[in-house]
């Protein structure tokens, strides 16, 4: 293999592209492709999941999206995504440039530092028990609730992950804008945030991951039907005594489904933003 | 004369402090109050009176509990191992000089973006129903009855948990190998090393600060598994695969053992903590020693 490649450097090496193939297809395509074929069957026509239905039902989503309510829920997990990016996006940042910029200067800002950065030793199902208490206490059992906390629960490796970056901005640059007569915010706003891009491209695509596809918060969080996420919906079927299997994988798909959209048009930037988030 | 420089704005208090507050409140709070009630006999209701030490010091009489460790531990290894191996060997591969490279890598990486959840539910029937069919045609023994309802249950969740592992550390171990100059492979090849002997002493001690963090991550997040269970086993059968997580989420929720159970989750952070220190610096040094 390794001679083939330096007698002709410019050929490609089949055998590992049609192993790597064959590896998609059997590890990857074949799960997603059985779970679109039951999908689409009759409850009857399922002695061979694998073969094309004999009768094609695209019901099975409609029935789905009203069993799960899919609208209400599809909105809950929206609204705790693209709110929590919003909010983390902006605030985190500030607070990471606020840190890395006067942590030289004063004592508080260099403890706040050291403070977040060993809050990420605490896994989540350490603080499980106890949060549901004070998340009660609160009123934070909804989405709105979930919203805030995953903002606070993302600071310290949002912070962690931005203030790395801020690091590596001149400080000149701010220096600058402030002769030119820019407030701190406006520094931040119009020279740093803009500055912070690739990083910020990281945070949210791990941020949106993580809110998106999380089970374990809204599961102790959310006990109340009209607030509960898509994933905690498809729970809906684990419980149910028989699994009406077909309705099930059409329910998962229409979850799947937005992630799938979102992939395609965002691969590249996903993967080098998961590379950038995992190596700092 | 430097003094006016050090001075600094208001503001950048305000919002640290804010930010900090809020976190305190919530993250820390919760963590202490963890502590709190892991020295007394609350069930998450009415009267509480302290114990001192009695929950810690039932945690080693207790089967339960145990069994949860026991399991979570082999299962962290076992998974840890096959992850990081299966990984490096797909990050080789995809490195290599192949056709459709970007889309292969693309579909290499799907699995990261599904959720947790689903997968397992997905991965639930075909166990359930696909493997036991084909198992029954190809008359072998032990394919033909549903894994997650025997005592082997822990290797269908490690086949799920390794086949959304693997997308991520593929790729660390991708980026770590284009870092790999060129130029040492061809003085490699120069000196006659070739194949395995290139991967041994060239490839993977250049390779060591991705493995480094492949090893920790994937450790720390394998021993608090816990969304793949609860799709799949729920703990079950009997509690042959509930982890740590599960148990913690289990009684202390619905099993009346809120403040034993907190114990245990103490517990398991010492244990987070140690291991992540430990292994930081036994990974360090083999870095150094290679190198």
């Amino acid at each position: 293999m390794k001679r083939v490649k330096n007698i002709q450097r410019e050929k490609y090496n089949m055998p590992i592209t049609i192993m790597l193939i064959a590896g998609i297809v059997i590890t990857i395509l074949l799960p997603l492709y059985m779970s679109v074929m039951i999908a689409i069957k009759v409850p009857t026509d399922m002695n061979n999941v694998l073969a094309l239905p004999k009768q094609l039902r695209l019901m099975n989503f409609v029935d789905a999206w009203k069993m799960t309510e899919y609208p209400r829920k599809f909105f809950n997990t929206a609204f705790i995504t693209v709110i929590n990016l919003g909010i983390t996006l902006i605030s985190n940042s500030f607070v990471a440039y606020a840190i890395t910029r006067n942590r030289k200067k004063s004592k508080f800002f260099e403890i706040m530092y050291y403070y977040f950065l060993s809050a990420m030793f605490i896994p989540f199902s350490v603080i499980m028990l106890p949060l549901v208490v004070q998340a009660n206490t609160f009123h934070l059992d909804n989405v709105v609730g979930i919203t805030f906390l995953y903002v606070i629960f993302g600071l310290p490796m949002n912070t962690f992950l931005y203030c790395g970056a801020v690091k590596g901005i001149p400080e000149a640059l701010d220096e600058a804008a402030m002769i030119d007569g820019a407030r701190p915010l406006q520094t931040f706003w119009y020279v740093i945030f803009p500055v912070l891009k690739p990083t910020t491209a990281t945070v949210a695509i791990l941020s949106f991951m993580w809110t998106w596809n999380d089970f374990t918060m809204p599961l102790v969080l959310l006990s109340e039907q009209s607030q509960q996420t898509l994933q905690l919906a498809q729970y809906v079927f684990k419980k149910q005594f028989s699994i009406d299997y077909n309705l099930a994988f059409a329910s998962y798909l229409l979850v799947l489904l937005p992630v799938l959209v979102v992939y395609v048009f965002c691969q590249k930037w996903i993967t080098n933003g998961v590379v950038a988030g995992a190596v700092k | 004369m430097k003094k006016k420089k050090q001075k600094v704005n208001v503001l950048y208090y305000v919002v640290v402090g804010a930010m900090a507050l809020l976190f305190f409140n919530f993250h820390t709070v919760s963590f202490l109050k963890g502590i709190f009630y892991s020295f007394t006999d609350w069930k998450g209701y009415g009267d509480w009176n302290y114990v001192g030490l009695r929950n810690y010091l039932h945690m080693f009489e207790d089967v339960d509990t145990k069994n949860a460790y026991l399991f979570t531990f082999q299962f962290t290894v076992i998974t840890t191992v096959l992850v990081n191996m299966i990984s490096l060997i797909l990050a080789c591969a995809l490195n290599a000089k192949i056709k459709f490279k970007n889309t292969i890598k693309a579909f290499y990486f799907l699995p990261y973006m599904l959720g947790n959840v689903i997968v397992g539910f997905i991965f639930n029937y075909i166990f359930a129903n696909l493997i036991p069919t084909l198992g029954k045609a190809c008359g072998i023994q032990i394919l033909s009855t549903n894994i997650l309802g025997t005592n082997h249950a822990m290797w269908g969740i490690i086949v799920v948990t390794v086949w959304t592992a693997c997308a991520f550390n593929t790729l660390i171990y991708i980026a770590g190998l284009q870092a790999i100059d060129i130029d040492v492979y061809e003085a490699a090849d120069l000196d006659g090393a070739s194949g395995w002997k290139r991967f041994r002493y060239i490839t993977f001690p250049l390779l060591a600060p991705s493995f480094t963090i492949n090893m920790v991550l994937t450790a720390k997040g394998f021993l608090m598994v816990y969304d793949q269970i609860m799709a799949m086993t729920e703990g079950g059968p009997g509690t042959t695969t509930t982890s740590i997580a599960v148990l913690i989420y289990k009684k202390g929720f619905g099993g009346g053992q809120f403040a034993y159970q907190s114990a245990n989750a103490v517990t398991l952070f010492v244990i987070v903590v140690a291991i992540s220190i430990f292994q930081l610096r036994i990974l360090e040094k083999r870095e150094e020693q290679i190198r």
